[in-house]
This record gives structure tokens, sequence and C-alpha cells, in this order.
């Protein structure tokens, strides 16, 4: 099965200053959103297989829209995240399918490593509903400089029928982190967690 | 680096947005419609009381509209000459006045021209003395059509589109959403440009259309 894409967006969001301060270099953070069809709209399926495929097809895709929004190398991506809106004819486990199964490998593949779980969200909604998306930093979930989230939303999206698969990747954490926690230079990288 | 052009420029963020639009429930295009805006977010010199006089901002935003429309351009992945609409527009948080968006309407417009090939004389039109002339004198011969508005953090604007050399185009008629997430506050202001490189996916209402341009007067 492959994805029936209406629509791709992607966004860079770029800090240059916060709180007076200049943000040195400034943090970005990179959202890739498609819009799709769903296969199981308006009826009950017990296999997701299809959802499950195009979440492989769309993590590869999305993952590596971000990094090149970003004009970074793979390895120099520090977060992400990934999340889903489904339309009212389908169910929030379509979210599920989409997200959990095989979204994960081809974004870790787009972004070199990956060692930590991918923070999600997921809901149903309507055209123009907001998702935020959770971020952790790809190799180690504790990193406290990089918890954050991007607000993800498309005016026309997603109608009845469609699902809005969002992911997001930065190349750096919160615009001047000081609240503690494990740092950057401190990650073993190896657990997924520190 | 941007804001370095002035002190009434300090650019705090900026926000690029691009999709891709490949049909809306009809026949898949061949080449996705590309559509996008990019918006700074930056300081309002003027908020939280009256300023009379607040021309040489005008004046000092000329070298952000030029970085902003070359950075759009580039965040499409096209080049100028595939970009046929356009449009522009400002969002001025709640210490501003709606007039202040209104300075954007000469840096923003004429940046975006310019960079599309646009051969008029700048300073004229900032005077308010645009020149006639005939045949195709160069491209980005339409009104930039704008919106502008005061809101609050998050507030959406959508920013008219029309076709680059001649406003009539029926195809071409377009609005674009944009919104950036946390601004503007109170003391800022967000301002946009936005481009796209086709007509509406499944145009069909007639009209002029673009292959019949023939005044290059920026309207037919």
């Amino acid at each position: 099965m492959t994805a029936q894409i209406r629509k791709i967006v992607v966004q860079v969001d770029e800090v240059l200053q916060e709180g007076g301060k200049a943000v040195t270099p400034p943090t970005r953070r990179a959202l890739a959103m498609a819009v799709i069809a769903n296969p199981y709209a308006a009826r009950f399926s017990d296999n997701l297989d299809e959802l499950i495929a195009i979440g492989e097809e769309l993590g590869g895709l999305l993952g590596a829209r971000c990094v090149k929004a970003l004009g970074i190398k793979p390895a120099d991506a520090h977060s992400y995240g990934k999340a889903a809106i489904v339309g009212e004819a389908g169910e929030l486990e379509h979210a599920a399918a989409l997200l959990h199964p095989k979204l994960g490998a081809p974004l870790r593949m787009a972004v070199s490593k990956g060692a930590a779980l991918v923070p999600s969200a997921k809901k149903q909604g309507t055209l123009g509903t907001a998702i935020d998306v959770p971020l952790g930093h790809k190799d180690a979930a504790f990193v406290r400089s990089h918890f954050d989230a991007m607000e993800a939303r498309i005016h026309d999206a997603p109608r009845a029928n469609e699902i809005l698969v969002a992911v997001v990747v930065t190349d750096s954490g919160r615009p001047h982190p000081r609240v503690g926690g494990l740092q950057v230079h401190e990650i073993v990288g190896q657990d997924g967690l520190r | 680096m941007f804001g370095l052009s002035s002190d009434l420029i300090d650019v705090r963020r900026v926000f690029t947005h691009v999709e891709e639009i490949h049909h809306e429930f009809g026949p898949v295009a061949d080449a996705p419609l590309v559509r996008g805006a990019i918006a700074a977010v930056l300081r309002n010199p003027y908020a939280g009381s009256y300023h009379a006089n607040i021309v040489p901002m005008m004046e000092a935003l000329n070298p952000l509209g030029v970085q902003l429309a070359q950075q759009l351009c580039q965040a499409m992945g096209v080049a100028p000459d595939a970009i046929q609409g356009y449009g522009k527009g400002a969002i001025v948080g709640a210490s501003g006045e709606l007039e202040h968006g209104a300075l954007w309407h000469v840096p923003g417009g004429y940046a975006m021209r310019e960079l599309l090939g646009w051969k008029g004389d700048r300073a004229a039109y900032t005077a308010g003395q645009g020149g006639v002339s005939s045949g195709q004198p160069g491209n980005a011969l339409s009104i930039v059509p704008s919106t502008k508005k005061v809101g609050p953090p998050g507030a959406a604007l959508d920013v008219p589109l029309t076709h680059i050399n001649a406003s009539y185009v029926r195809s071409h008629f377009d609005a674009i959403e944009v919104r950036v997430p946390g601004a503007p506050r109170a003391d800022e202001i967000v301002l946009i440009l936005a481009m796209s490189t086709g007509a509406r996916v499944h145009a069909r209402v007639g009209g002029l259309a673009a292959q019949d341009i023939s005044q290059w007067n920026g309207l037919r």
C-alpha cells in the first residue's frame, strides 16, 4: 500500500533571540506533515496493515523532508517527535497503526542512530485541529534541555476521510535552557534514556 | 544574519512554511502546486505609544525584505522564474497599531518583485508615481496583494495570492493561511511574504488565463 498523499507541508521555526538575549546559534525546529487518505475510514477492520505500511513510508519521507529543510547532515539532528490527527470517519487506533509499529525505523535512518523512543501524540480532529508534537533528544530521552513541543496544524485537514501525520526534527534544544538535568555532553546513547 | 541592518530592525524569529499540493480530490497534478510563506517576527519599535513619524522603519526594512524573499524562494526549492503568484501581509501585536503593518507594503512588495524580475523604478513607486511602459517590461508587474491585522500570538492571517504579471488572472486568485505559534507578542510585528508556483490545483472557473496576458499593465 502506498500512501495516497493530498498535500505535504513543511515548516521551519528559527529562533534568533529569546528573552531579549541572542540565541547562538539559533535554535531550529522543522515540521513535516502529510495529509493522507485513510484506507479504513467509515469501516471497522481488525487488520490495520495498510496503515502500518503507510507509517513506514511516511517515517522515511517526512524525516528526510525535515532534515532537508534544516539543511543539516542526519547526524546533526538533535531531537524528534511524531503525531497524527485522525479525521472524523476514522478511529484513534488508526493513528496508532501509523505511528507505532513501523514509522520509527526509517525516521531513525533519516536522523542517523536514534536510540531513544520517539515521543508521540495522537488525537481525533477536524480541519484546522492543532496537535502539539512532543520532542525529546533522539539518543537519550532524559536530556532535559530538549524536552519541547511544536504545534502542528493545517487549516484544511484532516477531512473526515483523512489523517494528518506529522514528524518534527530539530538541530537544537530549547532557546536558553537553564533548568539543569542531563546535559547533551553527558549522553551515553546506549539505552535510549541517558 | 537577520537584524543587523538597522537599530529599528530586531528579528527574534523566522518561520517558513512550504506546502506541496498534489490534489484536492480531483486529478493528481503532474507537478504539485508549491505554495510558501515566510514570516519574520520582529520588535515593533513604535509599540506602546503613538508616533507621528514611522516612515524611517520603511526604508530600514528593505534589506530584511530582500533576505526574506530570497530565503522563501530557496525554501520552496524553486528558481525565481518558477514563481507565478505572490502576496504579503502583516500581523501587529496588541501594543501596536494597524498602521505599523502598513510599513511592509513597499519593502516587502518590491523585494519580491525585484527578485522575480521587475525592472521598474522603486524610488518612483515609493513616491507613488509608478511608471508606464508597453510590451512586457519585465516580470512581477502586478500589485502585490496584501492583508494586515492586529492580533494576539498565534493569530492566523489569510494572505492573498495573485498572478505576478496580471492581477486579473482568475486561475491564480488564491490565499494562504499564515500563522506563527507564539507570535506576535504585544510589542512585536509578524511580517509575511508569500509565493506560489501556479494556479489553484483544480482551477476551472474561466476568466483571464495566464497565457492570454496581453496588456502588460499589471492588470490584464
